[in-house]
């Protein structure tokens, strides 16, 4: 255990040492912040039947940062390990693979936390200033980031995987970045183009759908299916991080 | 200490290393050589746990290093090849996250750190971040990283590749001093760097142990590399037909420089003809003015050993 803290305070250490973390802290609330305005403004033309963290989180402009912000972040994980050699003196010193593979996991989650705490101001402001609900109760406040969480917690896995593939993180960044998008507009497929695909499909699709998770929560509407799923998917996506990485001792 | 048993490792369509078996006892000071790809990376990589071998197995210390890998990586001290290191940590940093990684924790691992640094002599730069050291400083970095958990056993992959004159004799130093309390194993291909500071060679080619003792014995067998080398004025003589009829000397070459005549003499293991040779150009009154036996080298044995099947 001690250990695995060692190796986790090194991985999130690693992050506020190097200049992509501030570029992408900054980035990442330049535009949270103007979906935030965006938001406000549409709220202000007449009466709507949204909150303002219903509509933060249901714009395009957040799907968008949302998927970008998994490669930037775990593309480094692995691959730059293996290209500096690193990964050398890193596994000839007494430590396993499973904790190294959870020590870059949850580094990669620590600052994915750390990118989403600003945001809680938003709407603490808003409060504060218009005096007005921004949700309709803690459930859809406490939904929003339980959901954004959970999933983080899968998209970090696929990144984790992406970079345990290559010792090149352009390649990482895109296999994460596709993998992300797949999985994420899956529900845009479902809900445009529903009558082409059989009920089976139908349902299976709304079942993975984030898009569609995330209007559920931040109404306030935590369902466990969701919950179970991304949990589930994180754990394999780890379990085959942590296979990739032990194969190196057989592949080469 | 470590005990290596028909150890076999090979990549598609390529044996790296092939069936090696030897043994390194507590204590010794142990001179991996063999040229650029013999297998000396490969095998260092093995016994410290990077990778397994395709068959065959490795013991440190009674520990397999596959099965009991982090028992074996325990007593381990492994120096990499180019020693890679975080370049967006600090000296003094990066070697207390090493340390507690081996298992060195609070009051114990403060001390160790600062022995380390004192001992690999990194005071100077003990806050600057490795990313701006020079070459020089990160061998250190990667000795000290070594040697902080106190391991039993040091793997020390080219040490002292890059380095200038006056830190590869800091570094050789280093070793000796360090071979009183741990055994070392080392790969290096400069040559009388090994001649000064192990106990023992192992050559090796092609993934084949070619020799392994002393360098004193490996010198001994190969004695008769050695030669005479002769600068004399013969006048009318033929000096090379007198030189062949001295008792040892097996093979003569003669180069002209200027008024001079060069003889480089090839002699029979164990013989010593110089003093016969003497003899002979004061008889013969040739102007002498170089007399000199040339010792074989780690050098000369390496080319024998390694080069033999060419």
């Amino acid at each position: 255990m001690s250990k695995f803290l060692t190796l986790l305070g090194r991985e999130i250490k690693s992050y506020f040492y190097s200049p992509i973390a501030y570029v992408v802290l900054t980035f990442f609330l330049l535009i949270t912040g103007f979906n935030f305005y965006v938001c406000v403004s549409l709220l202000n033309q007449g009466p709507t039947g949204v909150t303002v963290l219903e509509a933060f989180f249901n714009t395009v402009t957040f799907w968008w940062s949302f998927v970008l912000i998994f490669p930037l972040i775990t593309m480094r994980t692995f691959s730059e390990e293996f290209k500096m050699g690193t990964v050398e003196p890193l596994m000839t010193a007494p430590v396993g693979d499973w904790q190294v593979v959870l020590a870059k996991f949850f580094g990669a989650l620590f600052f994915y936390v750390v990118l989403w705490l600003p945001s809680l101001a938003y709407f603490w402001l808003f409060q504060k200033i218009t005096l007005a609900e921004a949700a309709y109760a803690p459930g859809a406040f406490g939904g929003s980031y339980l959901l954004l969480l959970l999933l983080g917690m899968f998209y970090l896995s696929i990144g984790c995987f992406a970079s345990v593939l290559t010792s090149n993180q352009i390649i990482a960044a895109v296999i994460c970045f596709c993998a992300v998008t797949l999985t994420f507009f899956s529900g845009l497929l479902w809900m445009f183009m529903s009558s082409s695909f059989s009920g089976a499909t139908r349902d299976l699709m709304a079942q993975v759908s984030a898009i569609e998770h995330m209007m559920n929560f931040s109404r306030g509407v935590v369902d466990t299916r969701p919950i179970a799923f991304y949990l589930s998917m994180t754990c394999l996506m780890l379990f085959f991080t942590h296979k990739v990485f032990e194969s190196r001792k057989w592949r080469a | 200490m470590i005990k290596v048993e028909n150890l076999t490792k090979s990549y598609a369509g390529f044996t790296a290393i092939n069936d090696l078996s030897f043994q390194v006892a507590k204590g010794e000071i142990v001179g991996f050589l063999g040229p650029n790809g013999a297998g000396k990376s490969t095998t260092m990589r093995i016994l410290s746990s990077f990778m397994p071998a395709t068959s065959g197995r490795a013991l440190i210390n009674g520990f397999d290093v596959f099965r009991q890998a982090d028992q074996a990586r325990q007593s381990i001290g492994y120096m990499p090849e180019n020693v890679p290191l975080y370049p967006d940590m600090r000296v003094g940093e990066y070697l207390s996250y090493r340390a507690a990684l081996k298992g060195v924790k609070g009051r114990k691992q403060k001390a160790r750190v600062l022995d380390v640094i004192e001992r690999c002599s990194l005071g100077d730069v003990r806050r600057k971040l490795i990313g701006t050291l020079s070459k020089g400083y990160r061998q250190r970095v990667g000795l000290a990283d070594a040697l902080v958990h106190e391991p039993e056993l040091l793997i020390l992959d080219e040490p002292t590749i890059g380095l200038d004159p006056n830190q590869i004799r800091q570094v050789r130093e280093l070793i000796k001093g360090l071979g009183k309390h741990h055994t070392i194993l080392l790969s290096t291909h400069i040559l009388p760097e090994v001649e000064m500071t192990c106990n023992r060679v192992i050559i090796i080619n092609k993934g084949k142990i070619e020799a392994s003792d002393t360098p004193a014995n490996l010198l001994s067998q190969l004695r008769g590399v050695g030669g005479v080398r002769l600068e004399a004025q013969p006048g009318l003589d033929n000096g090379r037909e007198w030189l062949e009829k001295v008792t040892g000397v097996r093979e003569v070459t003669e180069t002209v420089e200027g008024d001079w005549k060069l003889y480089q003499l090839r002699i029979e293991t164990g013989a010593d003809p110089r003093e016969e040779i003497y003899r002979l150009a004061a008889q013969r009154r040739w102007a002498l003015r170089e007399l000199t036996r040339q010792r074989a080298t780690l050098e000369d044995v390496f080319i024998e050993v390694t080069q033999s099947d060419v």
